[in-house]
């Protein structure tokens, strides 16, 4: 009975695909291994769910297939069994919604030790700032932003004077320490999606979001954009090295800050 | 719960409305253009959604050869790349799913499955047929307009389909595509509203609510929610077509496009994220409950099984529709928008798997003690009972806020929707197909072709979006012309990649196989006669095969008994129609 057959080779297929296949997620370099380990009851409920419903039916096709003489039963309704399937079920979906919501706590919950960045999008680069010395990112505004001052930073503002700038580069995060990353555009939506990482959020220009994460390995990671932002989409790429403390002092004392970047180019004023 | 009638009079209510006069077509153009009768209009609605379908099969193999072997075809460029995934995912959703389910099969069947002899608004029907065919021509028109069609992705988010980093943002593309869904709109509230009341006030004597086939409740149930989620998308396709020709900032905040301050300010482009989705969650239950409905019928007719748990099965539809309104930022869990949000969107998601769960239970139990035909529509009906549980699966992952985070905009995100909204509809549409065609020509379709059909675009689809999951988990990105060298994708998903971009042309070359049956089994097939079938239902028990304008000669069928008399203890055969009077001596209580 090709049916049947079919069936089961897709249950089998589908099972075996998961299990052998070499496409699995990319390890992870932060601390929500949380949200892995939820992806991973998911897969058993709805495995479990997918195998049993399938070979069910190909057991019915097979069993109850027409034959001569024979009649299908009559029965409308089974009052009790609908009641506990839909009772089974919700206790399932209850089983991955609440592991789920408990981890979406802590993803919304910033620990109160958390540093401070942020990431600014733009077709097609990003751009990343540090709160510098003062431990506060100053205020920014995108009709600050110009040709000198692509962050749109405003100038008058003194926390924002020792701010550090990281223009198109690479952004260097301390291992260990967790940091809320505040993400602002000067554009359009874009997404700061490091797969490594796991968070993510997007960009909205006109708005401030946030995610936060520890960086629990060291490694250089790629940045992509997860949000469709024009033709330069795929291209917007960035670069985010975590390091021990001792290379990432070396590399924050490198960087320049917004006053510096300002003087540099009013040499002048 | 079950009809035992025992006399004519318990069991059908006078006639509360006389039967009306219908209008008769005057000439040719009157009688097969400008027909105002629902089975015409009907066809028309199918012809122009496959045909635009066809474009939108097409524009996904390019896809799928940029994607498989990027770089091979220097006509596809990113320009074109992001215009392709625009037009064809726009035409799949509006243009072909909406516009055939209920345009195509919800004017054909509702006014023969309620007993009916037309729709209650036959003019506005025959209107809202010639606005969607003008909605389509000025999407194609995009096609050809200066700068090309719009290449924002189907979703348009603001601002960046209205700058010049995407094509048409500032040309005519956006302008054109915007309108066409404006136009779109209107005529489908003109159909809508037919198909609504006709539903809630032609139905035949005896044609109760709790009576009609679980198909006229899917396309009933749609409607009312398109009805009701249209408007959203609307007012958000006339407030960017402001921002876009007027200069307004509905949209558009203070930004800065490639160097140069716009003078917008003060715009939301969440706001645009919140008011397309919520007609968009909507939306794709509007592409699905139609499917769910037709399903229950294929699957009880071809295995002469009542459908297991009707009222279930109706509560089930119902319950989803409501519920689909309350669950739209599950596409917005990583725009940004408050994150105490996440919780509410996450618990309604997940909460409405359990009435679509028990539909997969129903459908599943129907088999179970049936006296299961292994006919064209139960192959189909069976394909989607496969791809529907996969997809419908794999949105648990998506509406679980957390594990969204990871996973959106990555291809999983991708595999998703088409498995859940791309394969198992189709396979809907063409089990009703097979399984409504001699009805609409009196003939059957071919067996061969059909099987032929079936069985390559059954398996090949399986295997082009199952593993598609999986490239979305390793991390990679949609919306990506070219995935370039990025370290974290290793060679093995370029490979994976090419297997599913030929699987894509397999199964695209299978779709060639069923337009030539479709047209050949016109004037070849084998005749039908009126209820090939055996089926309850009443468009099965028309006086004549086709129907001809005004269904039912001279005198409206009376109906007696649900949809689903098959295999009734005691009968004579192993179906009853619905308008057949009760027999006596008859027991149906259940076992």
């Amino acid at each position: 009975m090709v049916v049947v057959l079919v069936l089961v080779l897709i249950v089998v297929g589908s099972v075996a695909f998961h299990l052998f296949s070499p496409w699995w997620w990319t390890p992870i370099a932060s601390n929500w291994t949380y949200i892995d380990n939820t992806i991973i009851i998911t897969f058993w409920i709805t495995g479990i769910v997918f195998v049993a419903v399938v070979s069910f039916m190909a057991y019915c096709i097979y069993r109850f297939r027409h034959r001569p003489g024979n009649r299908a039963a009559y029965e409308p309704e089974n009052k009790r069994l609908e009641w506990w399937l839909a009772g089974s079920t919700a206790l399932g979906v209850g089983a991955m919604l609440a592991p789920g919501l408990v981890v979406w706590h802590q993803f919304v919950t910033v620990p109160a030790d958390a540093g401070e960045i942020e990431v600014v999008g733009q077709q097609w680069l990003w751009n990343f700032r540090l709160p510098g010395a003062d431990g506060k990112l100053g205020r920014a505004d995108n009709r600050a932003v110009s040709a000198d001052n692509p962050l749109g930073v405003i100038r008058n503002d003194p926390a924002g004077l020792d701010d550090i700038i990281i223009s198109g580069g690479e952004l260097h995060l301390l291992i260990g320490k967790p940091i809320r990353v505040h993400l602002r555009s000067i554009d359009v939506v874009h997404d700061f999606y490091v797969p490594e990482f796991r968070a993510k959020m997007d960009m909205i220009p006109g708005s401030v979001t946030y995610f936060w994460f520890t960086p629990t390995r060291t490694g250089t990671f790629e940045v992509l954009c997860a949000e469709l932002c024009g033709v330069g989409h795929p291209q917007m790429r960035g670069t985010v090295v975590v390091d021990e403390a001792d290379a990432y002092q070396a590399w924050l004392a490198q960087q320049q800050t917004f006053s510096q970047l300002m003087a540099a180019v009013e040499p002048a004023k | 719960m079950v009809d035992i009638p025992t006399s004519v009079g318990d069991v059908v209510p006078p006639a509360e409305v006389a039967d009306v006069e219908l209008y008769h077509p005057k000439s040719w153009w009157t009688k097969y253009v400008f027909s105002q009768d629902a089975k015409i209009i009907a066809v028309q609605y199918a012809v122009t959604a496959f045909s635009i379908g066809f474009v939108a099969l097409v524009l996904s193999w390019l896809i799928r050869l940029q994607l498989g072997f990027p770089g091979y075809f220097s006509f596809i460029d990113a320009d074109h790349y992001y215009q392709f995934i625009t037009m064809h995912g726009m035409i799949m959703v509006i243009y072909l799913l909406t516009a055939l389910f209920l345009g195509g099969f919800g004017n054909y069947l509702i006014p023969l499955m309620v007993g009916a002899r037309d729709m209650v608004f036959p003019y506005a029907n025959m209107l809202s047929y010639w606005l969607y065919l003008l909605a389509v021509i000025v999407l194609v028109a995009g096609f050809f307009a200066p700068g090309g069609p719009t290449g924002a992705g189907w979703t348009l988010y603001p601002p960046q389909a209205l700058t010049s980093g995407t094509p048409g943002g500032r040309d005519w593309g956006i302008i054109l595509m915007l309108s066409s869904l404006i136009i779109f709109i209107i005529g489908f509230t003109m159909g809508g509203l037919n198909y609504v009341v006709t539903v809630l006030q032609g139905r035949a004597r005896g044609m109760t609510l709790m009576r009609m086939p679980l198909t006229v409740w899917g396309i009933f149930t749609a409607t009312v929610m398109a009805l009701l989620a249209f408007p959203a998308l609307f007012v958000a396709a006339v407030m960017m077509l402001f921002d876009r020709l007027l200069g307004t900032s509905f949209f558009m905040p203070a930004i800065v496009e490639m160097g140069e301050q716009l003078k917008s300010e003060g715009g939301s482009p969440i706001l645009f994220q919140h008011l397309f989705w919520f007609f968009g969650h909507p939306e794709v239950y509007i592409v699905a409950l139609p499917a769910f409905g037709i399903v229950s019928d294929l699957i009880s007719t071809h295995a002469r099984k009542n459908i297991f748990g009707y009222r279930m099965m109706v509560w089930a539809i119902v319950i989803i529709g409501a519920l689909s309104f309350v669950v739209w930022a599950h596409h917005m869990y990583v725009s940004g928008m408050n994150p105490n949000f996440g919780f509410f969107f996450a618990t309604t998601t997940l909460i409405i798997a359990v009435p679509t769960a028990i539909k997969v239970y129903n459908w599943v139990l129907t088999l179970w003690r049936g006296d299961i035909h292994l006919t064209l529509p139960m192959l189909f009906a069976i394909g989607f009972i496969v791809t529907f549980l996969n997809g419908g699966l794999t949105g648990l992952f998506l509406g679980n806020v957390v594990v969204d985070v990871p996973l959106s905009d990555t291809m999983f995100v991708v595999a998703h929707f088409h498995m859940v909204m791309g394969v198992a509809p189709i396979m809907v549409v063409f089990g009703a197909i097979y399984h409504w065609y001699p009805k609409v020509t009196g003939r059957m379709l071919d067996e061969v072709l059909g099987r032929i059909h079936f069985w390559i675009t059954f398996v090949g689809a399986y295997a082009i979006f199952f593993p598609m999951h999986y490239v979305g988990l390793v991390g990679v990105p949609r919306r990506y012309f070219e995935l370039g060298d990025t370290v974290f994708i290793p060679p093995s998903v370029h490979t994976l990649n090419m297997f599913i971009s030929v699987a894509a042309l397999i199964v695209g070359a299978a779709q060639l196989v069923f337009l030539f049956n479709l047209v050949w089994s016109l004037f070849s097939g084998r005749q039908a006669g009126g209820n090939p079938w055996r089926a309850t239902t009443l468009e099965w028990q028309t006086p004549q095969t086709p129907p001809a304008h005004g269904n039912w000669g001279k005198d409206l069928p009376i109906v007696y008994r649900w949809a689903y008399d098959y295999s009734v203890p005691g009968a004579p055969e192993d179906f009853i129609p619905q308008n057949q009077p009760p027999m006596a001596g008859l027991s149906r209580a259940p076992a």
